[in-house]
């Protein structure tokens, strides 16, 4: 279900039918999700239109992005796909905000095709991997320790995205379930096994305006991971460090929207 | 019907209290428990109940590929299997067997598995599992959403490199190969029996009928949880208008036989929990990473109670193993006397229409010395029993067709003067 004020439409990529939610007015944003998608229109995303024209189309294989993810099987697919995308939303050439695998995709595409991006805000993006300080392995932890991983509030977290809807039929449950494990499955089809896809040789490309926006509790990518980032990029660069948010800064901090 | 004899190679000198010290015997085991001068001696001990069991009358031997873990100790089953085709004479070499999407490229397993035939004289059962998730996508880095579409790809191009004698380019999705030309070729012609183990996949079966290859069901489970899984997959061979020729179909059983069914309890009670407590002290984490089960098969489980009830059964020895009296009643590991094992194993056999029935006679930390007496016990007074069963009513196409005994070379016995 759709919240109030915000549209929803589609678009066709591979043959696949894409979600794109739009709310707002004023410049557009182009706004990509992190991992585990959107189920549902948030209150980040809610402030984040506040002052502009938000535009939220899924990624391949999350939810609202049908099962494109299939048909991705190297890191050009993957940007392609992503070309495709902006061109099919309109977005091409705009202000561009990513969080997390949304954020490693953006970087990805400004690398490579400059003038497709004005400017970026990237929040916690993965793509690189230190050694010395190697991010959290999101895809193999047990069950209960997934909250604790993703948010600085894990009981909330747990709560309001990791339990299905209290009044589902079995058949919705299913399929409440697919969503969950195909969005998962995307991401790794994607960052599998640790989510270095060698930006690193491309950081200095970038060469737009980049806004890199991190949680001080991240152990998915930790804060350190700014400066990292930071330090390769070529344009005018600005670090952000929320305080009392996790990797899932958009459920922890909704509030830091406004500032974006 | 054919009675073979399967061996996990266990590591088998794991701490009394390795499942409160470690979290999982499989990916991120603590290395330092491998003693290399103890498992010399479990290797050499069990390559010697693999030769014991082709010598005393098994009609065949399986060996199988596991990664990272105290489980199996066998990384590469083919150098197993290679000691076989040259230690044991007639029985078959099943390769239980090899993971083909951990290959690159995979015609290595084209090449590894036709010597294999060649030096056995085509003796050669091709075993092509997917691998569990712990083997290819965490020990091997395999990438779980592309895993399933990489093996099959991979058993493309292995079967085209054994079938077509001409010089191939290979322009796949996940192998470009310029030039493909296999050499060897297998001894058997067009290629081995292929036998494909699973877990309960409606599309593995789909595609095992379509490809006409043995469906082997791996379950640690016994035949009570069995019996709903082989139901689906006959039914599934009715709905595809396939005969029930039960040679297509293969099942695992551990087996525990002793002069009396006291006695059994006895002498099987610790290697029994050894392995149901140590070897499949396998971490949560490891179990189902995204993509590795196809959405198909994760819409099937939701809805289907027979796989809901294996799940359960997993479940329960992930977070709780079950006491000796559940592994005996639940019918994990079929224990008594000769007599009473073989009237199970029958029972086993036609309920669930199985005719290649894979026995674990050796588990968990099992000593040499039981497992010999286990399994000379259960060639010379169980098998007499089972022998006959199917074998006038319908033919085994899935067994391997060998070179006649006297074209077959002979190992010069090594002479020192």
């Amino acid at each position: 279900m759709t919240a109030a004020g915000v549209k929803e439409t589609h678009v066709r990529i591979g043959g696949e039918q894409i979600r794109v939610w739009e709310k707002g007015t004023g410049e557009p944003l182009g706004y990509f999700a992190g991992l585990g998608g959107l189920l549902a229109w948030t209150p980040f995303l809610d402030k984040l239109a506040e002052r502009r024209r938000v535009i939220v189309p899924s990624l391949p294989g999350f939810p609202g992005g049908g099962l494109l993810h299939k048909q991705l099987d190297t890191l050009s697919d993957w940007i392609i796909c992503m070309l495709d995308l902006l061109d099919a939303t309109g977005l091409g050439g705009q202000a561009l905000a990513g969080h997390s695998i949304g954020g490693t995709l953006l970087a990805e595409v400004a690398a490579f095709s400059r003038a497709s991006v004005k400017r970026l805000t990237l929040i916690a993006p993965l793509g690189l991997y230190d050694q010395s300080e190697p991010p959290g392995d999101p895809f193999n932890r047990r069950a209960n320790e997934v909250a604790a991983l993703f948010s600085a509030k894990p009981a909330d977290f747990q709560k309001e995205r990791l339990t299905p809807p209290a009044d589902l039929s079995a058949d919705d449950m299913t399929e409440w379930t697919i969503v969950q494990v195909r969005a998962i499955e995307a991401a790794s089809r994607l960052l599998w096994p640790l989510g270095d896809l060698g930006l690193k040789k491309r950081l200095h490309r970038i060469t737009c305006p980049v806004k890199l926006v991190w949680g001080a509790e991240d152990r998915v990518v930790p804060a350190s991971y700014a400066k990292k980032f930071a330090s390769g990029l070529a344009g005018p660069t600005e670090v952000q460090v929320v305080p009392g948010a996790g990797h899932a800064l958009d459920f922890d901090a909704p509030e830091a929207a406004k500032g974006l | 019907m054919k009675l073979l004899w399967f061996h996990l190679m266990p590591y088998t000198d794991l701490p009394d209290d390795f499942t409160k010290k470690h979290p999982s015997v499989w990916v991120d085991i603590d290395s330092r428990l491998f003693d290399p001068a103890k498992a010399h001696a479990m290797y050499n001990d069990f390559m010697d109940e693999l030769e014991f069991a082709a010598e005393i009358g098994f009609d065949g031997v399986c060996v199988n590929e596991h990664h990272q873990n105290a489980y199996g100790l066998m990384p590469s089953p083919n150098i197993i299997a290679a000691s076989l085709a040259r230690r044991t004479r007639d029985c078959a070499i099943v390769v239980m067997g090899n993971s083909l999407a951990l290959y690159n490229p995979p015609t290595r397993v084209a090449e590894e598995f036709a010597m294999l035939d060649v030096i056995s004289g085509g003796r050669l059962v091709a075993g092509f599992p997917v691998g569990t998730p712990m083997d290819t996508v965490y020990c091997y880095g395999q990438n779980p959403s592309q895993l399933r579409e990489k093996y099959l790809e991979a058993h493309d191009l292995v079967m085209k490199a054994w079938t077509e004698p001409d010089v191939f380019a290979w322009n796949g999705r996940f192998n470009q190969l310029r030039y493909v030309n296999t050499w060897p070729k297998p001894v058997q012609r067009p290629h081995p029996p292929v036998w494909i183990p699973g877990g309960g996949s409606i599309e593995t079966w789909r595609w095992c009928a379509e490809m006409d290859y043995v469906y082997a069901y791996l379950s640690y489970f016994g035949y009570k949880l069995g019996q709903a899984t082989m139901d689906g997959f006959w039914q599934e061979m009715d709905r595809l208008g396939k005969d029930r020729n039960p040679f297509r179909a293969g099942f695992l059983q551990f087996v525990g036989v002793a002069e009396t069914r006291k006695e059994a309890l006895e002498m099987y009670r610790e290697p029994a929990e050894y392995f149901f407590n140590r070897c499949l002290h396998v971490d949560a984490r490891w179990a189902n990473p995204a993509g590795y089960s196809s959405e198909a098969t994760i819409r099937a489980r939701v809805a289907s109670q027979v796989v809901a009830a294996a799940t359960k059964a997993s479940d329960s020895v992930a977070y709780g193993p079950p006491t000796f009296e559940e592994i005996v009643d639940k019918g994990y590991v079929i224990i008594g006397s000769p007599d009473e094992v073989a009237e199970q194993l029958r029972e086993v056999a036609v309920n669930m229409n199985v005719g290649q029935l894979m026995m674990l006679l050796q588990f968990g930390n099992m000593n040499k010395e039981l497992a010999f007496y286990n399994t000379e016990l259960f060639a010379k007074r169980v098998a007499p029993q089972l022998k006959s069963l199917f074998e006038d009513k319908w033919e085994d196409r899935w067994w391997p067709k060998p070179m006649a005994r006297e074209e077959r070379s002979n190992p010069r016995p090594v002479v020192v003067r």
